[in-house]
């Protein structure tokens, strides 16, 4: 219990501090650098708690379920190689948090910044505690978007920008691939469960899948560990603030491609294809970074480099598939995170104090900065591969693996490449030390105020070097057991007896190391000739290309859009009724039978007859009247009168009140946007279009008509609408079936429908809110008013009596709403009656008129609405009853008599807010852009457009 | 002559017309297209109960044949619903004419457009 309680904390804890940073954003940089200190701390703390468990070999795990379906549980474990990498996340993350306080300054977003950098933290801690990979997928995912936000934090520079859209097009798109890659990994293996897959190593190699997914997932590696040729993002997401690139290139970020290589090495190392790919991967990647480190000027440009070149050599490590060379491995991820992080730090002091990273402004540093100087050249040191130091124990260990390994069965290549590799990283980390910090000042300008600077700033990078000279000087005291313990994880199996130490006699390796440390001091002192030698050379420029690669994608969708996707909306409106119409009637060949059904019909009477001859002849008069648009829309109210005249006849009452009210208000719609329409003369289509859509609407109008005689002549199979008839009066308290099954049995449906009511309605709002603006607004003021206005704009006989109807026909709307549940009537005929009703003012008495006596805006009546619907859903709940069952029950009063309550009124009443509000933001924002419009016209002089 | 008959045929009717002025260029056409479509899709959902005449779904002891109400409350939602759907494609189509200053759905280039007759 305990142990689990501990684990899930110590994944969730970095998220809960960024949400807590996040919510308290506006408060002080302390606040924000507190929480997050105090968050690492305590992750720190839990680390070390279960630290002697699990280096005596037990390994704390705790499952719980996500999605079962897929495989993915959600399974925490710290084994001693997570149990590493968290804590150098952990460690290295609270010195840098200490360090950005002092860094940030005050005034900075550093509520965004800690936020940001804890969230990085959680997702780095998932990815090394996952024990499903599904999981770690996830966390994966994550640290590269939250890394997208750290490099972007000063997104009011370009380049900050650029890099981190850089950064999480490689490592996103790297993880996509991964993701393909672990599936195929989890099918191979048969489970998700890293513990299990961990132990089916041989399945999994001999899968015939193995080459396909070995080369995925180490794509998602490489991208995310900057190997060549994916190496390009990570000197351009130097544009991040100098901690984040300390946290991002020593120990997290970048150390996650490193990481995923060692959790899987017992299952994908070994073969022939994974030491070629990832020895000679590795192998280019660190002689190529430590090339171009050699010749770089900016402090952060040569780190990043030389991070290239580092991480490099771990994967080379790892892919030689030796066990010697994992121990290897594993010591140096340790010395490189420490060197790396107290490397970056130094430069973001230098760059604090001096105002520049250029080392060629920069030089004798040490006599004005004394601290920073030792701190930063004994880190440099480090890196250089120099005794008494850590990084000359695993330099020296890498060189000594070298010797047995034979890429392309050529012994020599190897230690010959990676002998030269370790010379130029002695030669940049040697030049970046001197040129830093001894010598002349080459700029004077830059050291008049440099010194070293507080206590806070100095600390982290002083504690990870002192961990760096330690390392070197009792490596075994400090770090082996852990070494052997993480060994023994990444091998799967007991880790070979290691001795670290910096004496091992002599040996070839020395002589290597010698040379390297020899021959870097060459490159240092011919470095002028070499750098104007590099400088004329030609460089291919990474960033171009990948610009001009992400150019060229955008055209070819662009193209590819073009080509399916015709701009043309006609062309569209056609493929789609014509692939509709020929896929019914492929349907309908498929179905055989008969056409005609044995129904019985209900003969027609003669009025039925004549109604069907006014709609035929109203839809006729509608496409012929394209010239004369009032007149369409005259027609088109014929056509609705008819159809809710069909709906009285065939027992639908609900049916015809709606129709009846829905036509008014549409018919007032579309009058107010015809009035601002142009009325320019008809387009008139040519022939041979107009015979072809003609076709096609005969052919859909059979297809259609013959569909609905089908089913008309056949007795319908078996409705559930028994049950709303049986249970109406009973179970939903009203007569009314249809109202019934609204507000109760499908009123989930009807939920759904009155909240796409209310976004049309705020859609129509914002589409007509913002019209008055730019070009439109423009056209809008050049409105011409067309037609001959009535001298009188509110007659008074039409103004008192609309006002007299006000209340009658708000009367009518409260009772048709109120009977609604026993007989036809409720929420939405009656809303559409009042909105009929308030519209009538409008039109009477002009709009100002009527909008100036408005109390409520329609904006909250459709929020009420909504709300009212979902807290009846809701109140149901508390009574044990299914969402939006409603309850009723008969109540007495004097005079009133017996009547019914029903909560499903309540929920009637939201239905109603809803399309009244709906109704009346459509249409009194279209009357009164058109009342604008109008006014601007009016106006001689109307203002400029 | 039946009702059926009848509702099939005026159901047809309506699709083509709607078809027809659904595929014309300009926006205020189109509108009316969808309207027409819009009332034929409703009486289709309608007819889906069969047409019963004179009986109304109001429950009461005395009766036990009734016409289908479910859908009924589909198509009710479903006109308010088409209101809805119409109002937005008119302000849709007003917006653009007032940004583009053209009231063709396919925009004012005529000159690549064969369907345009001088």
């Amino acid at each position: 219990m305990a142990i689990s309680l501990t684990l899930y904390g110590l994944v969730l804890l970095p998220f809960v501090a960024a949400l807590v940073i996040a919510v308290n954003s506006g408060g002080r940089r302390a606040l924000h650098s507190g929480l997050a200190a105090a968050a690492s701390a305590a992750g720190l703390a839990l680390i070390l708690s279960l630290a002697p468990r699990v280096l005596a070999g037990e390994i704390p795990r705790v499952a719980a379920a996500w999605v079962p379906a897929i495989g993915l549980d959600f399974t925490v474990m710290l084994d001693p190689l997570g149990l590493l990498f968290a804590g150098l996340i952990l460690g290295i993350g609270l010195l840098v948090m200490v360090f950005a306080h002092f860094y940030l300054a005050p005034e900075e977003a550093t509520g965004r910044f800690f936020a940001s950098l804890m969230l990085f933290q959680g997702a780095m801690l998932g990815i090394v505690l996952s024990g499903n990979v599904l999981l770690l997928l996830v966390f994966w995912e994550l640290t590269s978007l939250s890394s997208f936000l750290l490099i972007g934090f000063w997104r009011d520079k370009a380049e900050a920008r650029q890099g981190a859209r850089m950064a999480l097009a490689v490592t996103g798109g790297g993880g996509l691939v991964l993701i393909a890659g672990m599936v195929l990994l989890g099918l191979a293996a048969g489970s998700f469960d890293l513990l299990t897959i961990l132990g089916r190593g041989d399945i999994v190699r001999a899968s015939p899948l193995y080459p396909v997914m070995l080369l995925l997932i180490l794509i998602g590696c490489f991208t995310k560990s900057a190997q060549f040729p994916f190496h390009f993002w990570l000197p351009h997401a130097m544009a991040a603030p100098t901690p984040v690139s300390a946290y991002l290139h020593s120990a997290t970020m970048v150390k996650a491609g490193v990481f995923l290589l060692a959790r899987l090495w017992p299952v994908l190392a070994g073969t022939d294809l994974y030491t070629i790919v990832v020895a000679g991967v590795g192998l280019v990647t660190m002689t190529f970074g430590a090339w171009v480190a050699l010749f770089r000027h900016d402090l952060k440009s040569i780190l990043a480099y030389s991070t290239i070149s580092q991480l490099g050599l771990l994967v080379m490590l790892l892919g030689f598939s030796l066990e010697l060379a994992a121990v290897a491995a594993v010591f140096h991820i340790i010395n490189h995170a420490v060197f790396k992080a107290a490397l970056f730090l130094s430069a973001g002091i230098v760059d604090h104090e001096t105002g520049t990273r250029d080392i060629r402004r920069l030089g004798g540093l040490a006599r004005v900065m004394p601290i920073t100087a030792i701190v930063a050249t004994l880190a440099a040191a480090a890196m250089a591969g120099l005794p008494p130091l850590g990084g000359f124990i695993s330099k020296e260990m890498m060189l000594d693996e070298t010797l047995a390994i034979g890429l392309f069965g050529l012994p020599w290549l190897v230690p010959v490449v990676a002998t030269i590799a370790a010379a130029l990283s002695a030669g940049y980390s040697l030049r970046l030390a001197i040129r830093l910090f001894f010598g002349a000042p080459r700029d004077a300008g830059h050291h008049a105020r440099a010194h070293d600077p507080g206590v806070g700033m100095w600390l982290s990078p002083a504690v990870l070097v002192a961990i760096a000279v330690l390392l070197g000087l009792v490596p075994m005291q400090l770090a082996g057991p852990l070494v052997a313990s993480v060994a023994g994880a990444v091998i799967g199996a007991p880790a070979p007896a290691l001795g670290l130490s910096l004496w091992h006699g002599i040996n070839l390796a020395l002589a290597m190391s010698i040379v390297a440390i020899a021959v870097g001091v060459l490159l240092l002192w011919q470095h002028a000739a070499l750098l104007g030698w590099y400088e004329t050379a030609r460089h291919l420029d990474a960033k171009r290309l990948f610009d001009r690669g992400l150019a060229a994608t955008d055209a070819g969708v662009r193209r590819l859009v073009v080509a399916v996707h015709t701009p043309s909306l006609q062309r569209m409106v056609f493929a789609v009724f014509a692939v509709v119409v020929l896929l019914a009637v492929d349907g309908a060949m498929v179905g055989g039978g008969i056409f005609t059904g044995s129904r019985p019909g209900v003969p027609a009477s003669p009025v039925a007859v004549l109604a069907w001859i006014l709609l035929v002849a109203a839809t006729v008069a509608v496409l012929r009247a394209q010239r004369r648009r009032f007149v369409a829309l005259i027609f088109i109210g014929v056509i609705g009168t008819v159809i809710a005249l069909a709906f009285v006849y065939l027992s639908a009452p609900d049916l015809a009140l709606t129709q009846i009210a829905v036509e008014v208000v549409t018919i007032i719609l579309l009058l107010l946007a015809l009035n601002l329409l142009p009325k320019t003369p008809p387009l008139l289509s040519s022939p041979l279009r107009r015979w072809r859509d003609a076709g096609l609407a005969v052919s859909g109008g059979l297809g259609a008509g013959a569909a609905a005689w089908a089913m008309l002549t056949r007795n319908p199979n078996d409705p559930i609408s028994h049950y709303h008839v049986a249970n109406s009066y009973s179970g939903g308290g009203g007569t009314n079936i249809v109202n019934v099954t609204l507000v109760d049995f499908r009123a989930f449906d009807t939920l759904g429908e009155i909240i796409v009511l209310g976004i049309a309605g705020l859609a129509i709002y914002a589409l007509l809110d913002t019209a008055t603006r730019g070009s439109a607004g423009a056209r809008l003021r050049s409105w011409q008013a067309d037609m001959v206005h009535s001298p009188e704009r509110h007659p008074v006989m039409f103004v008192m009596a609309s006002r007299i109807l006000l209340p009658l026909v708000l009367s009518a709307g409260v009772f048709i709403f109120l009977r609604g549940h026993n007989e036809p009537g409720g929420g939405f005929v009656a809303a559409l009656v009042a909105a009929i009703a308030i519209l009538l003012q409008y039109l009477a008495s002009g709009f100002d008129w009527s909008d100036a006596r408005r109390r409520i805006g329609e904006h909250v009546l459709i929020a009420f609405g909504v709300l009212i619907a979902v807290a009846t859903g809701l109140g149901s709940l508390l009574f044990g009853a299914n969402f939006l069952a409603s309850a009723f029950g008969y109540f007495t009063l004097p005079i009133v008599g017996k009547f019914e309550l029903a909560t499903a009124m309540l929920f009637d009443l939201g239905v109603f807010a809803v399309v009244f509000g709906a109704v009346m933001l459509a249409l009194a924002q279209l009357s009164h852009i058109s009342q604008r419009a109008a006014r601007a016209a009016a106006e001689p002089q109307g203002p400029p457009s | 002559m039946t009702l059926e008959f009848l509702m099939a045929s005026a159901i047809g009717i309506l699709v083509a017309g709607g078809i027809y002025l659904s595929l014309r260029a300009r926006t205020f056409q189109v509108v009316l297209g969808l309207t027409l479509f819009s009332y034929a899709v409703n009486l289709f959902l309608f007819a889906s109960g069969r047409l019963i005449v004179g009986r109304p779904p109001i429950w009461s002891r005395s009766v036990s044949d009734y016409a289908d109400p479910l859908p009924q409350a589909l198509v009710l939602t479903a006109i308010v619903i088409t209101f809805g759907m119409t109002a937005f494609v008119v302000v849709l189509s007003l917006r653009s004419f007032l940004e583009t200053g053209s009231d063709q759905v396919d925009g004012d280039n005529t000159a690549n457009h064969s369907d345009v007759a001088p």
